[in-house]
């Protein structure tokens, strides 16, 4: 077993100055708590910090190049601006649209107007996109093709996430990958009232709808791969940002709430508790930066990185929620409090892009550690 | 100083000392003088007060033209933590006197600090050191008596960091004084403690009438606790700096007795072997974060969190070996009483190091007493109410 170039686990000042200002306009936004409004409206995204984040701060484009109309940056700042939503439970597209919609697009051949002319619309936050395969699919795992070519595209695909409020799919059919504009005759998109209340889940119905051909079937594999790919990798930084934020409340809180004449944070059960979560925190943030450098750097160890970081990050996001719902007590029950956000949607990202156990059983593969026979 | 003048210096100690027909000593001892042993120490100490992350371009140009190392007496008490107390709180002379043998290998130390009634709580300590002499004669010193308990390597130990009481009226954590201990004192007897892998690595220390020079204190009379507290941050930290390969260690050990034996393999062996591979992984990646920021002069908080992961890694992963190893698992490679001068946990079977990694939540600080230090320190939660910290070491419930 080899072990690739050190990656560069560190935060660069770049990558500080781009988390400073997301951070900074998600909070004027009104954080967790402009989250929960958001939740009960009923539309999929909330269109004016999406506005400004992906338009006004340009962070929709910084997995795209800047001649075909991105920020020509890489994926270790688009986790970073991941960390922070994860941080925020903001309901913005942007794991749906600026990564995994751009980077199959990324991945067919950009030179052609017909991906061009999408990415840039993507890249500037203008419109928004989705990949039309079922959220729970991981990468190296291409999903079951659904939806057959012809006159019109028509097949059904479930558990889309960030369908409804697209623009724009990006739809994989036997015959290769197509664009379908979600306002085109034939095109259904149907809301499923989703466990995870801040990322959107759709059923897309198409019957015979009007559709541009972007790749054939070879390479439209290969698009959507990578951009599962870079999706569960980058995937990792949002469960990151989640966990980090439901351990800071959780020690906010329970350092100042007193019972038994002492605040509950100097209760050594609940202390041994927290530490033992920083820890879970300090790993994943170390998984997470790996990943994020590999599918930066293009490292031959991508794949494994990318497996390591989703294994890990995936629980801890979710043993952190549960934690911080326990230790809130009554108050991490009820809908006012912010912590329910955080645990569904750690729970539905520990399904998205594959579960800890398929990255095991991926891992299992890459590295070399066959189950037993039979 | 950057790379090239590293690799030049190194350069033109290979060629002054040829590994090849220098004895081992003579080139660790040149080593040392040029600078070229721990690069970050001040120059004249075994530096150059150059930035620590070098230290790898030295060791690896060094170690590609077969160069002795200072293994196997790199024992961790005196490089990782004697070394950095005495940088920072000896005076000139101790510096001078001690850091170049202990850093050839030349001189062991241990450290002894623990007793039977004082081990997480080792500021209630009662070991007693009493002024000898005039305390301005030339033959100043003190009379240290009490006893010491599970000191690693005290029987080959030439030297011993010891932490002793020196004033019993005041607050436990005031009244301690720091001291380095000759182990050869005639009042210094070493008893081997026999531990449950079967060899004595550590031992019971008596100390009876040992006469200490005040030449070899470390640091104010009464200030040994803030002494200590530099020794106790290195051992904790001592760990992470150093970059290792992927699967290294326990995990590596397990998965190729996993590649080599498939006949061993069950589902359920796979699930927790995968599990461990990714937890093995995600402590090396901290800790290469942490040697990073190190590196850079952000010491980070990691440093007390690895510790307590690799503590965890161990016993997991050393359990889960004994139990793949099924017929194997059940027995053991010897239960002689032996002394051994390192904990090696690739050179023995897997009982031993499932005995053993059971020590690693133990020693230099148990688990539970470095999650309250994180609990407070890191995440800043509210301390436990304390009744010890204002009343004399003497009135405290013994
Ligand atoms: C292999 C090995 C090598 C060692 N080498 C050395 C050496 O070279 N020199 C030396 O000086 N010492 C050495 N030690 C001693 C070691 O530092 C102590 O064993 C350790 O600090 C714990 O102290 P103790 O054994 O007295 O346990 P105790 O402090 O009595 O603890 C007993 C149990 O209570 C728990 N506990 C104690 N206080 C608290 C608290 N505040 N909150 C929650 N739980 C608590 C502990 O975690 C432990 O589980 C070594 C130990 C081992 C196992």
């Amino acid at each position: 077993m080899t072990t690739p170039a050190p990656p560069d686990l560190l935060y660069s000042e770049t990558e500080d100055d781009l988390r400073a200002a997301v951070r900074s306009l998600l909070t004027d936004h009104g954080g967790p708590t402009a989250a929960l409004a958001e939740a009960e409206r009923a539309r999929p995204h909330d269109p004016g910090l999406w506005r400004s984040l992906a338009t006004g701060m340009g962070t929709a484009g910084l997995l795209v190049p800047e001649r075909l109309g991105g920020q020509g940056a890489t994926a270790r700042e688009a986790a970073v601006v991941l960390e922070e939503l994860g941080r925020s439970v903001a309901a913005v597209p942007y794991l749906t649209s600026a990564v995994l919609a751009v980077r199959t697009l990324l991945g067919c051949d950009t030179a052609r107007p017909e991906v061009a002319g999408p990415l840039a619309a993507l890249a500037d936050g203008g419109r928004v996109g989705a990949l039309a395969v079922p959220l729970p699919t991981a990468p190296g795992g291409a999903p079951p093709v659904t939806v057959r070519g012809g006159a019109g595209l028509s097949g059904e695909i479930t558990s889309v996430a960030g369908a409804a409020g697209a623009d724009v799919l990006l739809v994989p059919a036997d015959s290769g990958l197509y664009a379908v504009d979600t306002t085109a005759p034939g095109v259904a998109v149907t809301p499923v009232t989703p466990l995870d209340l801040t990322r959107p889940l759709a059923r897309v119905t198409l019957t015979g709808a009007t559709a541009i051909l972007l790749a054939e079937p070879a390479r439209a594999r290969d698009a959507v791969a990578d951009a599962l790919l870079t999706g569960a990798g980058l995937l990792a930084s949002e469960q990151l940002g989640l966990a980090e934020w439901c351990l800071a409340e959780t020690v906010r809180y329970t350092g100042g709430r007193h019972q038994f004449g002492r605040p509950v944070g100097s209760f050594q059960a609940v202390k041994h508790r927290l530490a033992a979560l920083w820890l879970d925190v300090v790993s994943a943030r170390a998984t997470a930066r790996n990943a994020a450098d590999a599918l930066a750097t293009g490292s031959p160890d991508t794949a494994v990185a990318v497996a390591v970081a989703q294994a890990h990050c995936g629980e801890v996001a979710v043993r952190a929620a549960q934690e911080c719902v326990q230790l809130h007590g009554g108050i991490g029950m009820t809908w006012e409090h912010p912590a329910h956000l955080y645990l569904k949607r750690a729970k539905s990202d520990q399904i998205a892009l594959g579960t800890p156990g398929r990255h095991r059983e991926a891992l299992a593969r890459l590295v070399n550690l066959p189950g037993p026979v039979g | 100083m950057d790379a090239d003048a590293l690799r030049r210096r190194v350069a033109d100690l290979l060629a002054a000392h040829d590994p090849a027909t220098t004895d081992r000593l003579d080139f660790l001892r040149a080593r040392f003088d040029a600078g070229l042993a721990w690069i970050h120490f001040p120059e004249g100490l075994g530096g150059l007060g150059a930035p620590r992350a070098l230290q790898q371009v030295v060791d690896q140009a060094l170690e590609a033209a077969g160069a002795p190392d200072n293994a196997p007496r790199r024992i961790g008490i005196g490089l990782g933590m004697a070394a950095p107390t005495l940088l920072r709180h000896g005076t000139d002379a101790q510096r001078r006197r001690f850091l170049r043998p202990l850093w050839t290998g030349e001189e062991v130390w241990c450290q002894l600090f623990s007793e039977p009634g004082a081990g997480s709580d080792l500021a209630a300590l009662a070991t007693r050191a009493t002024r000898d002499g005039d305390g301005d004669g030339k033959g100043a010193g003190w009379i240290v008596d009490g006893q010491k308990v599970w000191t690693s390597q005290a029987h080959l130990a030439r030297w011993g960091i010891l932490l002793a009481r020196t004033d019993p009226d005041l607050p436990k954590h005031r009244g301690i004084t720091y001291f380095v201990c000759d182990m050869t004192d005639p009042g210094v007897d070493v008893r081997p403690l026999r531990q449950i892998t079967g060899e004595a690595e550590f031992n019971e220390v008596f100390l009876t009438g040992v006469r200490i020079p005040d030449t070899h204190r470390l640091g104010e009379v009464g200030e040994g606790w803030q002494v200590a507290r530099t020794t106790l941050m290195n051992e904790r930290v001592a760990i992470g700096g150093a970059r290792v390969p992927r699967e290294s260690g326990m995990i590596r050990l397990v998965a190729d007795t996993w590649r080599r034996r498939p006949e061993l393999r069950t589902h359920d062996l796979h699930q927790r072997l995968l599990r461990l591979w990714v937890d093995a992984e995600a402590a090396r990646l901290t800790a290469e974060r942490l040697g990073r920021r190190l590196a850079l002069g952000h010491p980070g908080p990691e440093g007390s969190g690895m510790k307590l992961a690799f503590a965890r890694l161990n016993q997991e992963i050393s359990g889960l070996e004994v139990e793949l190893l099924a017929e194997d698992g059940l027995g053991y490679d010897d239960w002689t009483l032996t002394r051994p001068e390192l904990v090696d946990f690739t050179g023995r079977d897997a009982g031993y190091r499932y005995l053993r990694a059971k020590g690693n939540s133990i020693e230099g600080g148990t688990s539970e007493v470095l999650l309250n230090i994180i609990a407070e320190r890191v995440l800043g939660l509210p301390p436990e109410p304390r009744t010890d910290k204002d009343a004399a070491w003497k009135d405290l419930p013994r």
